[in-house]
């Protein structure tokens, strides 16, 4: 039986995620752990993360999970980051008064400009609350049978911001455009929340439980 | 292209219940909350929000296995409001599959409840409820405080300045309910959603008062709210969501709209 595994790390809900992937493949042994064996064993892994960088962060390194999800990567195995487990990949974010992270993709996590003004002059809230559109950059499996400009559930108030643009693979305007989906070899890494997006959203995930890392 | 208006329906749950009377025809038990989640994720609902209002603690269990059922198959947003006064009573909905909850009396007991809460689970799932009552006469500046039990005990509190002290202390978004206008069908308070949103930066969803559909458009061009919950014009089949979305969109209001 194919296996994924939802890494726990102490940060927030990760009940939503392992529902929806139940959801979409019934077969599929989904597990979450914080687990170091059981991590590197499963066929793939998904990174979920709410709350603070600075927290995720001091969780990853205490736990060792930070190695671990090196790891993972370096094996070649589909990753899946979401959310803060986007943010988190990058070198730094510039929450908490700046905060060092995996680095598994350079570029750097910052804030929605204050105040966030609409062309019409409209005042934009914070956090970035609801649903958007998605631009796919290029053609990815993950991004298979979802149609283009398709809505997904986001709420955050920080963004990534890589140095190489070639690895974003999705955009939203809000108003400007900002990268929402990252790809480097076997990792997607999405700031929306499928497991909240609805069909769009369940499609991504069976996408990512059918994806063999390349692309 | 930009991000879409929310539109929330509400189920206001009572002992595992939806209470105010559902009448779809096409579901079987109209009664039972499941159903109703089910038929608004299907119409297009954005999110959904449950409002506990189950007199005794003992009884609150059933809210949990709703929320419970409800997560295993609906697949957008769950937020559960009601009773929610320690970080216990998150910790057991969030694990439930609620995405969000909403802390309305335990905050003005005890506004650092929220500050506790948002830090311990983030402010993304932290709504804060207020109801608010107009308490300025005819011709004075407008001004609304902070009501609790249902609207009927007075708190001094100034409403616009509690809604920057809730969002200082971690609230992630506003759930503003008119005390004057909830019930009525006579629609939003404008002028209360606009200077509440207006002072804050975190999203606003305006409440009470909805029953028509200009009242939600009005509600997001005047009353200046990122997203607008009702609940009897869609319990009653008055308007299905899709309806709302399509009224909306045609006053220029951009929404979310999915093909089945």
């Amino acid at each position: 039986m194919s296996s994924v595994a939802v890494i726990d790390y102490g940060m927030g809900n990760l009940h939503s995620i392992t529902k929806a992937l139940q959801h979409v493949a019934p077969n599929i042994d989904v597990r979450v752990t914080s687990n170091k064996n059981q991590i590197l064993q499963a066929d793939r892994v998904v990174f979920p993360g709410v709350g603070a960088i600075r927290d995720c962060m001091n969780a990853l390194h205490q736990s060792g999970l930070d190695e671990v999800i090196l790891e993972a990567f370096q094996s070649g195995k589909p990753i899946l980051g979401v959310c803060l487990g986007m943010q988190a990949l990058l070198t730094f974010s510039e929450e908490n008064n700046g905060t060092k992270c995996l680095g598994l993709i350079p570029g750097e996590v910052i804030h929605f400009p204050q105040p966030l003004l609409a062309e019409n002059g409209k005042k934009l809230k914070i956090p970035h609350m609801g649903w958007n559109q998605v631009e796919q950059s290029f053609n990815h499996p993950l991004w298979n049978k979802i149609a283009p400009k398709s809505r997904f559930y986001f709420v955050h108030s920080y963004f990534a911001r890589p140095d190489d643009e070639s690895v974003v693979a999705g955009t939203t305007d809000y108003p400007d455009t900002f990268c929402c989906a990252l790809a480097r070899e076997n990792i997607f890494a999405v700031q929306f929340h499928p497991e909240k997006s609805h069909v769009a959203g369940l499609q991504l995930l069976e996408n990512f439980l059918q994806w063999d890392g390349s692309f | 292209m930009g991000l879409a208006t929310r539109i929330i329906p509400c189920l206001d749950v009572d002992d595992g219940r939806v209470v105010k009377g559902v009448q779809f025809v096409d579901i079987r038990d109209a009664g039972d909350p499941v159903e109703v989640a089910r038929r608004y994720d299907r119409e297009g609902a954005d999110e959904i929000t449950f409002l506990d209002i189950t007199a005794t603690h003992h009884d609150r269990d059933t809210i949990v296995h709703v929320v419970e059922e409800v997560a295993g198959e609906v697949f957008i947003p769950l937020t559960v409001g009601g009773g929610i006064r320690t970080v216990e009573d998150i910790r057991t909905m969030l694990n439930a599959g609620a995405d969000k909850v909403g802390i309305n009396s335990a905050a003005v007991a005890n506004p650092e409840f929220v500050k506790q809460a948002a830090e311990r689970f983030g402010s993304q799932c932290i709504v804060v409820a207020i109801d608010a009552k107009q308490v300025s006469n005819a011709g004075e500046p407008r001004r609304w405080e902070i009501f609790t039990h249902g609207g009927r005990k007075a708190t001094g509190i100034d409403a616009i300045a509690w809604a920057k002290k809730m969002v200082d202390y971690g609230a992630g978004e506003i759930l503003l309910t008119s005390m004057d206008r909830d019930g009525t069908k006579k629609g939003f308070d404008l002028h209360l959603t606009r200077a509440i949103s207006e002072a804050v930066i975190v999203p606003v969803i305006a409440s009470g008062g909805v029953g028509n559909l200009e009242h939600l458009a009005e509600g997001v061009i005047e009353g200046k709210a990122d997203a607008v919950l009702a609940a009897s014009i869609f319990h009653f089949a008055e308007y299905s969501i899709q309806q709302a979305k399509q009224y909306m969109a045609d006053r220029e209001i951009e929404v979310r709209f999915y093909d089945q």
